[in-house]
């Protein structure tokens, strides 16, 4: 069946599907069965957006919920009274700004230096020949594979010696200089032909020029993206604020909840859910601001292997 | 020694080598800022670590060398044990599960169905959430007696529903059913953008030839994710080899499941070298760890090496 209904005239065939989409279709057998299949797709993706969707409503609900409403038998899913004064709560009652101000600052810095220093980076691995650059990417990536925790002790002791243990700086030189941003961005840079370049060292642009007025402006999704992984992973960091940040007004939001929830366990669960609402809002934002160039980033860059 | 390579064949050894100077500096200006950092902060940590595991380093300053005593020690130290055995029972289950449910995604979002663009934003969502924000609402939605999960599996008739995190079997079934849910979205992004880098092509020759979907899966899609398969899987074993705060979190206090059922390799990193301040015995558990992945890395390295092949 499928052999002959492609056998004619294949040219006009396969050219059909490029009008719309890039993509390769599957369904494009017969009629009835495509559209089963379709039905059958559709249902799928609706059970497992429920699936990743129901927990984050349960979330949000419950942080507007009364006391005892969280847990009432059967579930409710909406509040039966809207408690809005839980977030004004939340804020002046516990130390939830200056969390947010110290994860805004750490993740801000960051995000910076790794992306500034990491683009930088990328450049000499991918544009410049010389001596040994080979052998140094490996190395470095080869500690893509290595992981944090299996070196945290030694990496702990060299910064209590500095005397850098409870200081925001710890996690700020921590995390702003990892390999995998290099690597990605290198990745990146190799797709952007070399004429580019030619051509600006013909005009009299130095190499720094290159990379920052060529290269830079080229790579705005692989920019996004690894921007918006390490903005991501340092907000969301527990362990390394675990160890490094003893004193309650250094710590970040996650540190934070953590000890709100440790402490209130017996008290009132939506007052926790408020708390998680508040640590999730700001990086949706981000998300959702930066998500289009985020997974055009990700679907373009080194990721790809 | 690349440059002297693609350098022109006539340029005379006098230029060649001074631009191979000018190079070298250049390309060290660009990489200087972040190598400074790297070697600092990961490089000399990495190098350290096997000293001070083989030595009985504590908080109070430096230790004596005491050559492999350590690992004797580890070797016959049950909660290692169980910590390492536990690390792979997690790894064996995350892994797998991650990839098919993550690939089967990708596949689902492939196809020109509606709302999928939506539901790529979707899928990333819990990726992005902070793990202590995950953690406890899944230890609520799979509290035992009064959790969304188990009434709902009451409702459809499973009289006994387990005891998830309180219960010695569950409580790591469940931890993986967490981190999956988390992880999925990430690596459904991966798959997605492999998928799209598969010759049209092929299925259309597929098609011709009579193939049908299964076959076209298992005969084109797979060999076209090859590259993307093992990138995938080497990521997701490090990262479940390494796998510390969802499990810290989800049981405060170290070990809320019975009989340490959840205890993992990182943790008890963390428990040997920050609560007990045995940073020497704690290095000996991270050098295991090191090498579990430096291992798992290059096993996949050797494999998919000899099927592209």
């Amino acid at each position: 069946m499928v052999v002959t209904q492609l056998g004619g005239t294949p040219p006009v065939k396969s050219r059909r599907p490029l009008v719309g989409d890039r993509r390769p279709r599957t369904d494009r057998d017969s009629g009835g069965f495509a559209r089963a299949r379709r039905i059958v797709g559709s249902a799928l993706l609706i059970v497992f957006a429920l699936a990743l969707l129901v927990p984050f409503f349960w979330m949000v609900a419950s942080s507007l919920k009364g006391p005892n409403e969280v847990f009432s038998i059967p579930v409710r899913w909406l509040p039966e009274t809207w408690h809005w004064e839980h977030y004004v709560e939340l804020w002046t009652d516990t130390g939830m700004a200056t969390w947010l101000r110290n994860t805004i600052i750490l993740s801000t810095v960051v995000t910076f230096l790794q992306v500034l220093t990491g683009s930088f980076a990328a450049y000499g691995f991918a544009k410049v020949r010389f001596p040994g650059r080979d052998v140094l990417f490996l190395v470095y990536l080869g500690t893509i594979a290595v992981p944090w925790q299996s070196y945290m002790i030694p990496q702990y002791i060299m910064l209590a010696q500095a005397k850098l243990t409870n200081t925001l700086l710890a996690l700020i030189v921590l995390q702003a200089f990892g390999a995998f941003g290099v690597f990605l961005m290198k990745q990146f840079f190799e797709t952007i032909p070399e004429e580019l370049s030619e051509a600006a060292r013909i005009d009299g642009l130095s190499e720094y020029s290159i990379w920052a007025r060529i290269m830079l402006p080229l790579s705005v999704p692989a920019l996004a993206a690894l921007a918006l992984l390490t903005f991501v992973n340092t907000w969301n960091d527990y362990l390394g604020p675990l160890l490094y940040l003893r004193s309650k007004e250094n710590w970040t939001v996650q540190l934070g909840l953590k000890n709100f929830i440790a402490n209130n366990i017996t008290a009132d669960y939506s007052m926790l859910f408020t708390g998680l609402t508040i640590s999730v809002i700001p990086i949706a934002v981000v998300f959702l601001l930066g998500q289009r160039f985020f997974i055009e980033g990700i679907a373009t860059s080194g990721l790809k292997g | 020694m690349t440059s002297a390579v693609t350098d022109p064949v006539r340029t005379p050894m006098r230029r060649r080598s001074k631009l191979a100077v000018r190079n070298t500096l250049l390309g060290w200006s660009f990489i200087l800022p972040n190598f400074l950092g790297f070697a600092i902060i990961t490089l000399v940590p990495v190098v350290t670590l096997f000293y001070i595991a083989l030595t009985d380093f504590n908080v109070f300053g430096k230790g004596d060398f005491i050559g492999v005593g350590n690992f004797v020690k580890l070797v016959s130290d049950p909660l290692f044990q169980r910590s390492l055995l536990n690390t792979f029972y997690y790894s064996a289950m995350h892994v797998p599960l991650t990839i098919v449910v993550s690939l089967g995604l990708a596949l689902l979002l492939n196809t020109k169905l509606r709302g999928v663009s939506f539901f790529r934003t979707a899928a990333f969502f819990p990726y992005i959430t902070s793990i202590v924000a995950i953690a406890l609402v899944w230890n609520l939605l799979f509290s035992p007696d009064a959790g969304p999960i188990n009434e709902v599996l009451r409702f459809l008739g499973v009289a006994n529903p387990p005891g998830w995190l309180t219960s010695q079997d569950w409580a790591m079934p469940a931890v993986v059913i967490i981190s999956t849910w988390r992880d999925m979205g990430f690596y459904m992004i991966l798959f997605l953008a492999g998928l799209q880098a598969v010759p049209r092509e092929l299925y259309e020759a597929a098609r011709v030839d009579g193939a049908n979907v299964v076959q076209r899966f298992w005969n084109v899609t797979l060999p076209g994710l090859r590259p993307t398969m093992f990138l995938v899987t080497v990521l997701l074993t490090i990262a479940s080899f390494k796998v510390f705060d969802l499990i810290i979190v989800l049981s405060p206090g170290g070990n809320a499941a019975p009989n340490q059922a959840t205890v993992v390799l990182s943790q008890f990193i963390y428990q040997k070298g920050f609560v007990e301040s045995k940073f020497g015995y704690a290095s000996a558990g991270a050098v295991v760890l090191f090498f579990l992945c430096i291992v798992a890395t290059i096993i996949q390295f050797l494999i998919n090496k000899r099927r592209s092949a």
